[in-house]
């Protein structure tokens, strides 16, 4: 797809980003403590502090990659909606107030509170590091992502802007800045988000997605072919360039030439001989060029996509149903045929070709899972892997090192409490919000089929550039308040955990800021780099492992550790580690690994693509044997019991 | 070492109360969301069932996010009784 800018979204982006580097350097003159640093001075409001949590929660994955999951997936893709708020269950009953008793500055801390232990110093600053990275890859590549319609700008440019706004925005306040910006940034993007809905709601459901009337949508064309005597089919105005003997014929379709112009149809047999529907289709060439409809991007020959092609209400056939309540779009939806998108890759010589093709749907199955997850006639690798996903969705959010760092930026225990509530509250209701944009998507010819992360913005740019220029800037916003938070997390635990605690550096308040500082630095350099070298991943496939990674290599240690009378520090360390190194092996050796290091994924050691099943577990009995191993009668671990 | 709560905290008695109701409710809402899961890893048809004009999935996956959050709110309602009833 081609973008125009905005002079009002570029405006906005830049006033977000003055905005926020304003309230970083207003936060800084306040800033003197390492508490300050590190935890905001542990005197955030509860409710304050509970959207903040919203903010961190909502990254680019979840408001970019759920909506665009849900338009190109349906039911599967509010799946990880799900999942997400699940896993605040464990942080509020099980997690938030021991983590707020125990710790200071760092979820280390916590772990570390009963024994003096250099294992667990090490071993859990290693994993906050690994989580952290794995979460921030997917901010940054969804940062480059963004600029390109909002900006107009390369990729890397967008990476860049994120990386160095955000150094500076830890650099100069650290948590205190970032609880007000994920505050302000939070807040907003709630109520952005429902300004979409209403708006979607009351545009209602159509067969013609023409966005109110100001774009015209592609009609795809349907084509009927026929089967000469000598076996060669023939279509009417169209040469037959590769037919049904062709690779494109052995995955179902063909390629026509008209006037010289190339285009891939999909195959459907009738009883004429073959119904042939129009693809979208990119090709790969050889030298790394891409062509998309057999032409130049920016000939804009690759079209948007996203429409109903029936709506039936008690039996009638409607071109459109007008404005509607929530629970009615939703049984209107379900009760009408929707146009998703398959896709299939073909060999074409040296080229690789990735054709995407219609795939009516009735709204109910859309509204079921089974798109994307396979479960009908699954193997028992497939529900495996689900089940897999869903527990790392589940245990990966008490885990994670910047919404454990939360805990310590409010006053009291109660307090950590209460903002867990309200910060569930905000996300459920965001969560809500999401099946909407991504229903609306997926039925206002908005999706771009190469790239679906831009389904939201897109989506309020079809009900005017104003909607779409604030959605974008927050969703860049919302990039700049994730990355702060594990920047801060990442440098705490360089800082704090290694440098202070690990190799006993017993540094003054202003040099333990001052490293924080350097940390955040050198982290965010790291960060920039990572984000240019990992352009095109798609930015919900890193956050699922770190979820993995996160719920494998912290939670058992933080369960235990508050259950288990019997862990020991070599126990929490040797859990950590196991964890670490079981979920990130398996990872390194899944099918999607593979296809990543062009090979075929059904040549993967493992046939499973989320480890924590399987890395869970092994966790726990780890933590379990090694503790059982290391039992002292009555003298604490590896030196003596903190006061 | 450095440990310890970032600010001073008062004495709570309730912990110990609060531990307990923490771990019931979890189990209950664990429960809940692994019959889901179940559910969506072995029967795809039930999950399009419709009850209340939508399909079980929509109706289960919302009530699951209700649920969480009423769960939280009786939670927090025990859990600030408990404080103020043990830390007089």
């Amino acid at each position: 797809m081609v973008y125009t800018q905005s002079p009002l979204a570029i405006g906005l982006f830049i006033f977000f980003v003055v905005f926020v580097l304003g309230l970083s350097f207003y936060m800084a003159r306040r800033t003197t403590t390492a508490a300050g640093y590190y935890a905001a001075g542990g005197n955030i409001h509860w409710a304050v502090n509970g959207i903040a949590f919203a903010g961190d929660y909502l990254s680019a994955a979840s408001f970019l990659g759920i909506c665009g999951m849900i338009a190109t997936a349906g039911f599967d893709g509010w799946m990880y909606a799900i999942g997400y708020l699940a896993g605040w269950m464990v942080a509020l009953f099980l997690v938030a107030e021991p983590m707020k008793r125990l710790g200071k500055f760092t979820f280390t801390d916590a772990l570390d509170s009963k024994f003096n232990s250099k294992g667990i110093q090490l071993t859990a600053a290693i994993s906050t590091l690994v989580v952290s990275v794995f979460y921030l890859i997917p901010q940054m590549v969804g940062a480059g992502v963004l600029v390109q319609p909002l900006l107009g700008m390369p990729h890397w440019v967008g990476v860049c802007i994120v990386g160095i706004v955000v150094t500076i925005i830890v650099a100069t306040a650290g948590m205190a800045s970032t609880t007000y910006v994920q505050f302000f940034k939070g807040g907003l993007l709630l109520i952005c988000s429902t300004i979409v809905v209403i708006a979607v709601l009351t545009r209602g459901l159509g067969t013609d997605p023409d966005q109110g009337g100001t774009k015209a949508y592609h009609e795809f064309q349907t084509l009927q072919a026929i089967v000469a005597t000598d076996g060669t089919l023939q279509v009417a105005g169209y040469d037959v360039v590769a037919g049904p003997e062709s690779e494109f014929g052995k995955a179902g379709f063909v390629k026509l030439a008209q006037n010289g112009v190339e285009s891939v149809w999909h195959l459907k047999e009738n009883a004429d001989g073959y119904a042939l529907a129009e693809t979208l289709y990119v090709t790969q060439m050889v030298d790394g060029t891409k062509l998309y409809n057999g032409s130049a991007k920016e000939d804009g020959k690759f079209f948007a996509v996203g429409h109903v092609k029936e709506i039936t209400i008690d039996g009638k056939e409607l071109a459109s149903t007008g404005a509607l309540g929530p629970l009615a779009y939703l049984s209107r939806f379900k009760d009408s045929t929707v146009v998703l998108w398959g896709k299939k890759y073909i060999m074409d010589g040296a080229n690789k070709i990735t054709v995407f093709y219609q795939k009516p749907t009735p709204g109910s199955r859309i509204l079921r899972p089974g798109l994307k997850f396979k479960v009908d006639n699954a193997s028992a690798t497939q529900k495996f892997n689900f089940i897999s996903l869903m527990l790392a969705l589940f245990c990966g959010t008490a885990a994670l090192p910047h919404i454990l760092i939360r805990y310590y930026t409010v006053p009291s225990q109660a307090a950590a409490r209460k903002s867990t509530i309200v910060g569930i509250a905000a996300i459920g209701f965001f969560y809500v919000l999401t099946l909407f944009m991504g229903l609306g998507a997926m039925t206002n010819g908005v999706i771009n089929l190469t790239d679906n992360n831009m389904s939201a913005p897109l989506l309020a740019l079809s009900f005017g550039v104003v909607l779409f220029a604030v959605i974008s800037s927050l969703a860049f916003a919302t990039v700049l308040g994730t990355v702060s938070g594990l920047i801060v997390a990442s440098a705490g635990a360089i800082a704090h955990d290694l440098m202070d605690n690990f190799l006993g550096m017993n540094m003054s308040e202003k040099t333990k800021v001052r490293a924080g500082k350097v940390s955040a630095m050198v982290i965010g350099c790291i960060a920039i780099y990572l984000g240019i070298i990992f352009e095109g991943m798609n930015v919900s496939f890193l956050v699922g492992w770190a979820f993995a990674v996160a719920a494998s290599a912290n939670l058992p240690a933080i369960l235990m550790l508050l259950f288990w009378k019997k862990t020991t520090a070599k126990g929490i360390a040797a859990s950590i580690m196991v964890g670490l190194t079981s979920a990130l092996g398996l990872i390194l050796i899944s099918p999607d690994m593979w296809v990543r290091y062009g090979l075929l994924p059904q040549d993967a050691p493992v046939a499973f693509n989320s480890p924590a099943a399987i890395s869970i577990p092994a966790s726990f009995i780890a933590l379990v044997v090694v503790s059982l191993m290391t039992q002292k009668k009555g003298i604490p671990e590896e030196g003596t019991a903190k006061a | 070492m450095g440990h310890g709560p970032a600010v001073k905290l008062g004495k709570d008695d309730a912990t110990s109360y609060k531990t307990k109701l923490g771990v019931s409710m979890f189990i209950v809402y664990t429960l809940v969301y692994a019959a889901f899961v179940g559910i969506n890893a072995v029967s795809r048809a039930l999950m399009q069932k419709v009850i209340f004009g939508q399909t079980l999935a929509v109706v289960y996956g919302m009530g699951l996010i209700v649920f969480a959050l009423v769960l939280a709110i009786i939670y927090n309602h025990f859990c600030t009784a408990a404080e103020k009833r043990m830390n007089q």
